[in-house]
């Protein structure tokens, strides 16, 4: 009698602390996220996990009931039965009714989550190693997306900022209030585009085009973090995905602002700059988006990311290092940076490259060099 | 127990198992094809098609969005003409993309073709596409490709947009002699 | 490991030869089933180190000790040995011991073959480690080795992978047709299929799946060979291939493999608890039922590890459905072990409490396993740390447990001594609380949206990794406990007697204890 009240006491006491657990805000638990789907997968999620619950409750408290008393040295004599019809049938049924109480939701919402039709605003978003691309379909935007967090704070040479690993150089922008589709697919190895707080998870592989969608509601404006969910190389935990939901008048106004910025930095190209301007922008490209695989002072890394410093490219063949930049190297990490980067930023970096640790070549690669390369 | 003969016969017997199921892993990769015809797996779509001439429906519009997408290791310059058409299920277009070859050397390229939602694929029916060969470029050499077709009129009503994505491929290395022969 | 004397037995006088070539040209069942064992366990330190690598680097966020390349490289290794070089020959290793001594027959149908099996071991995973030397380092594209990134974008020791798995490959089913050759051919009289015992029933379906599937492998990595050596193009999109094949066929293998390293633990269990509860096993009929529609299910389930590669509505239902099909027989397994404790007369030595401990923690991975059927949850939780835990709560203390729950079991049999019983419940309970601290608080980090396989994570995740590193250390160091007591009862111990348990019941137990070298030379009758 005393175990039996003990056992149930005790039940209760770790149901209790369960669902304090998994009510707390300390992360234990799946996001409710900010949509009608993260809402249903959630509650189809905790569904799942208080019927598991429960069927851990029976099955464990009968275990522990039998034994504390069916033990030898409480003087229990072994009976000696080895099957009951009934009770057999009565486990393979029970379970398959349980089951098909949680199928039937699960079914609602995947439909839901595949029915993509009617979208109003289209983001086709590629994966690349390690960053992402985004194209806003129809409106002349598109951007990349890196990683954000200084390879100092990886290296824990530098203090870890609140969003460590999760912030970017450029987060994509959707409207809330309305249907936006994803056109998820890859440039080179598999990955995944997931959002948490949307409940978007798709494979981004290459040659295949993936859908997905997201409508966040009106009131639900603000920042969203997520990953990528796939491994893809040695950066893997390194390319992470934020998105801005604002409002619709501001998704347009942002919108207006990208394509201004297009066209500034277009006219930009033409000016003139000088060695030292180049040499500061140049730095600073070097040091987000060549750094990671070529070394902080252009040491290289291993035997697949070569070395700045001293190389024969660097220091003599001018048009071999902008082709480089353009097109990339065939069969290698190295890829074409002509869509990432502007003009401005390729010469920075190539003139950087030229004259920084010891390179000192005094070569000067303008904008116009890069537009004429481009031709 | 057993004589040594039935052990033989049971090793040798599990060994042709074995050895089949080897066989059924290659078998598997004409199998998935067929699979993905019949699902319409991330729009695989069947090859050419006999243009049909169907009625048209012009109670209602599809958009179709063209895509161009490139893969890592390759340097070519890509686009859709048209970004966007609109047309009415059973009407039969002609579409394009520009490809152009900035590199200094000939390049064979295969665009890889793919559709969504994966449901609309069985409906999408293309009596030309550039997609169906390799395409071969010269160094410099720019080319528009062309690709015909329309969606059956028994689309699904739910189904307002297609997308139809095309990613290059460079396949320099697995270009067949006919289209290296082009080249020159 | 075995007596070096077989003096108990009448008729045979020849005992193992002596020296380093009795381990080399030996075609014994139980010398072969001893190197299984010591190799899977030299196996399962090495896998650990490169865990505890892992966990160490993951104590903290940011990088501290190793690089994120060398990180790949661990957690696909780890996976790599783990699975094929730790569970898998470990079940083999059991099977060779128990087999024969449960089917009242003298030795292995194929001996030759056995030792040819064994051998081929040691060599594959000294090509597999050796590409840790390597200037292109080793493989590091994940132990599931998706195209393109094992492809394409591999690092040249890929090579030597696939050459390994072939190897890995041909040792497994040649096992497995060992073990299906000795079942069907040499039972004692009067074993009928149904008065099998349940270790050689689950083993007899195993070496099945094992049949099907390892060739299944060996062709997946037969087409990556192609792909990346002789100008093929299955799995590569410039050429006409298609990555998501290749995951389809990888999980075609992957599936049945999960079960291949369960299914033997479910029959090691099933002996020890009626042992332990000195009462007939509850539902030996419907036990070997659910055994075989797991291993059927297990074929048509596959394409769950895939939710998120943008299957058909219809696809994902199907995979969805079939797969919350197998939480069916797999409940009734559950339940016949606590239907069999029930009414029993419990006693709780060592290998009683891994196996109570299995149950009650494989039902925990088991319920992940559910929630991760339900296709639009696992939109959240693919690729997490949920579905780490999950699968480390089925394989470590699922399977692994269960195989040192039949050390401990079989240990006074193989070596004619009782091992120390208290320090066997000390290995027990650090193993127990090292396993839980380890991978439970995994789940939550999981379910906060940490991804896996990533050497280095945002701050929100810091508390519950910094808890499971600890677990690591503890578990993985309480595992040199296990080394210490298996060598100690080798050399001493107190004498065990036929029987061994006093709940026992089999053929295995009318042998004398150690068993001798060839296990029944007159063939047994069995009522």
């Amino acid at each position: 009698m005393k175990i039996r009240t003990w056992l149930s006491l005790s039940s209760i006491a770790l149901l209790l602390s369960l669902s304090s657990i998994v009510k707390a805000e300390w992360g234990v638990n799946m996001t409710e996220g900010v949509t009608e789907i993260s809402q249903s997968i959630y509650d189809l999620h905790m569904l799942i996990f208080w019927i598991c619950v429960g069927i851990g409750v029976v099955v464990f408290g009968v275990m522990f009931y039998v034994m504390f008393k069916h033990r030898k040295s409480k003087g229990a004599v072994a009976a000696q039965f080895d099957e009951s019809v009934t009770l057999e049938w009565l486990w393979t049924v029970i379970p398959t009714i349980i089951l098909i109480a949680m199928a039937v939701p699960a079914t609602k919402t995947l439909v839901e989550m595949y029915d993509a039709s009617d979208a109003q605003v289209d983001i086709k978003i590629t994966g690349y190693q390690w960053k992402w691309q985004y194209d806003y379909l129809g409106e002349d935007v598109s951007f990349f997306s890196n990683l954000s967090t200084s390879r100092d704070a990886v290296y824990n040479k530098e203090e870890k900022g609140e969003n460590y690993l999760l912030e970017v150089d450029k987060e994509v922008v959707i409207p809330t209030g309305q249907k936006v589709r994803f056109l998820i697919t890859s440039n080179d190895v598999i990955h995944a585009w997931w959002v948490p707080e949307f409940a978007v998870k798709k494979d981004a592989i290459p040659g295949y085009v993936n859908e997905s969608w997201v409508n966040v509601p009106v009131g639900q404006e603000g920042v969203y973090r997520g990953q990528c969910a796939e491994l893809c190389g040695v950066d893997h935990g390194f390319m992470p995905i934020v998105v801005r939901a604002v409002s619709q008048s501001d998704y347009a106004n942002w919108l207006d602002e990208q394509r201004a910025e297009k066209e500034a930095a277009a006219l930009a190209a033409l000016g003139d700059y000088s060695f030292d301007e180049l040499m500061t922008t140049g730095a600073e490209v070097y040091a987000g988006r060549c750094a990671a695989c070529h070394g902080q002072n252009g040491e290289g890394m291993g035997s697949m990311f070569p070395p700045m410093v001293g190389s024969d490219i660097v220091l003599n063949d001018v048009d071999k290092h902008i082709d480089i930049l353009i097109n990339g190297v065939a069969g290698s990490a190295m890829q074409s940076f002509a869509e990432q980067l502007t003009d401005v930023e390729i010469a920075a970096v190539i003139t950087y490259e030229r004259n920084a640790w010891g390179n000192d070549t005094g070569d000067i690669v303008t904008p116009r060099d890069i537009i004429d390369a481009r031709q | 127990m057993s004589s040594k003969p039935n052990v033989a016969k049971s090793a040798i017997k599990h060994l042709f198992v074995a050895l089949a199921m080897f066989g059924f892993g290659f078998a598997l990769v004409p199998l998935y094809d067929v699979f993905c015809e019949i699902t319409g797996l991330n729009g695989k779509v069947t090859g050419t098609v006999e243009k049909v001439d169907y009625t048209v429906d012009t109670s209602r519009t599809v958009t179709v969005q063209l895509l161009a997408s490139k893969n890592a290791e390759m340097p070519w310059r890509f686009m859709a003409l048209q970004e966007q058409i609109d047309l009415h299920p059973g009407e039969w277009k002609q579409i394009g993309f520009w490809a152009s070859n900035t590199t200094d050397s000939d390049m064979v390229s295969q665009a890889v073709p793919s559709i969504t939602p994966a449901r609309a694929a069985e409906y999408v029916q293309k009596t030309e596409c550039f997609c169906f060969q390799q395409q071969p470029l010269a160094a410099g050499e720019s080319k528009q490709m062309n690709m015909v077709f329309t969606i059956s009129p028994e689309l699904p009503e739910d189904i307002q947009t297609v997308s139809m994505v095309y990613t290059l491929f460079d396949s320099t290395e697995f270009a067949d002699p006919e289209t290296v022969a082009k080249l020159n | 490991m075995t007596t070096t004397t077989a003096a108990h037995d009448d008729h045979d006088h020849h005992g193992p030869a002596k020296g380093i070539m009795r381990w080399v040209l030996t075609t014994n069942h139980k010398d072969i089933g001893t190197m299984y064992l010591w190799f899977s366990f030299i196996m399962l330190l090495t896998g650990g180190v490169m865990a505890l690598i892992i966990r160490a680097e993951l104590f903290q966020p940011g990088m501290q000790l190793i690089e994120p390349e060398f990180f790949n490289q661990m957690t696909t290794m780890h996976g790599l040995i783990m699975v094929f070089g730790a569970i898998m020959p470990a079940f083999v290793g059991l099977a060779n011991w128990m087999v024969p001594m449960m089917v009242g027959a003298p030795d292995m149908a194929l001996p030759r073959m056995n030792n040819l099996s064994f051998w081929i071991l040691p060599f594959a995973f000294g090509m597999l480690l050796l590409t840790l030397f390597s200037e292109a380092g080793a493989p590091n594209f994940g132990w599931t080795f998706y195209a393109p990134l094992s492809t394409t974008y591999a690092p040249s020791s890929v090579t030597y992978f696939i050459f390994g798995v072939h190897l890995m490959g041909i040792s497994s089913i040649m096992g497995a047709i060992n073990i299906v050759a000795t079942i069907l051919n040499m039972r004692a009289p009067g074993m009928t299929y149904m008065k099998m015992p349940l270790f050689v029933w689950t083993w007899f379906i195993t070496a099945y799946l094992l049949i099907a599937v390892m060739p299944v492998l060996a062709g997946v990595v037969t087409m990556m060979l192609m792909d990346i050596h002789f100008g093929t193009s299955f799995f590569n999109a410039a050429g006409g291939g298609d990555p998501v094949l290749f995951q389809h066929l990888f999980w075609f293998f992957g599936h049945p493999e999960v079960y291949i390293m369960i299914l033997p633990a479910f029959g090691i269990v099933s002996h020890i608890i009626p042992t332990f509860s000195r009462k007939p096993l509850f539902g030996y009929s419907s036990m070997v039922y659910a055994t075989a529609s797991i291993a059927f299910l297990s074929f048509i389930v596959w394409a769950h590890h895939m939710f998120t590669v943008g299957l058909p509505l219809v696809t994902e239902l199907f995979f969805m459905y079939a797969t919350m099909v197998i939480a069916i027989p797999t409940g009734v397994k559950v339940f016949n072990w606590v239907s069999t404790m029930f009414q029993g007369s419990l006693t709780f030595e060592t290998p009683m409490l891994f196996a109570i401990a299995f149950v009650i923690l494989f039902t925990i991975g088991g319920f992940s396993g559910l929630m991760l059927a339900s296709a639009p949850a696992d939109f959240q939780y693919h690729d997490t740390y949920f579905v780490v835990a999950h699968f480390h709560y089925v394989l470590v203390p699922g399977a692994l447990f269960a195989i040192i729950a039949g050390v401990y079991f079989w240990l006074p049999k193989w070596c004619g001594n009782y091992y120390d019983e208290f320090l066997g419940k000390l290995h027990f309970w650090l193993s127990f609380i090292g396993v839980n601290i380890t991978f439970f608080p995994m789940h939550f980090i999981g379910l906060a949206g940490m991804p896996r396989r990533i050497p280095d994570y945002a701050l929100q995740f810091a508390d519950f990794n910094a808890v499971a590193s600890v677990g690591a250390f503890i578990f993985g160091f309480s595992q040199l406990l296990f080394l210490y007591i298996v060598i100690k009862t080798i050399r001493s111990g107190k004498q065990a007697t036929p029987e061994v348990w006093e709940g026992a019941d089999g053929l295995e137990w009318t042998l004398p204890s150690p068993a001798p070298y060839h296990s029944f030379s007159e063939p047994p009758q069995v009522k």
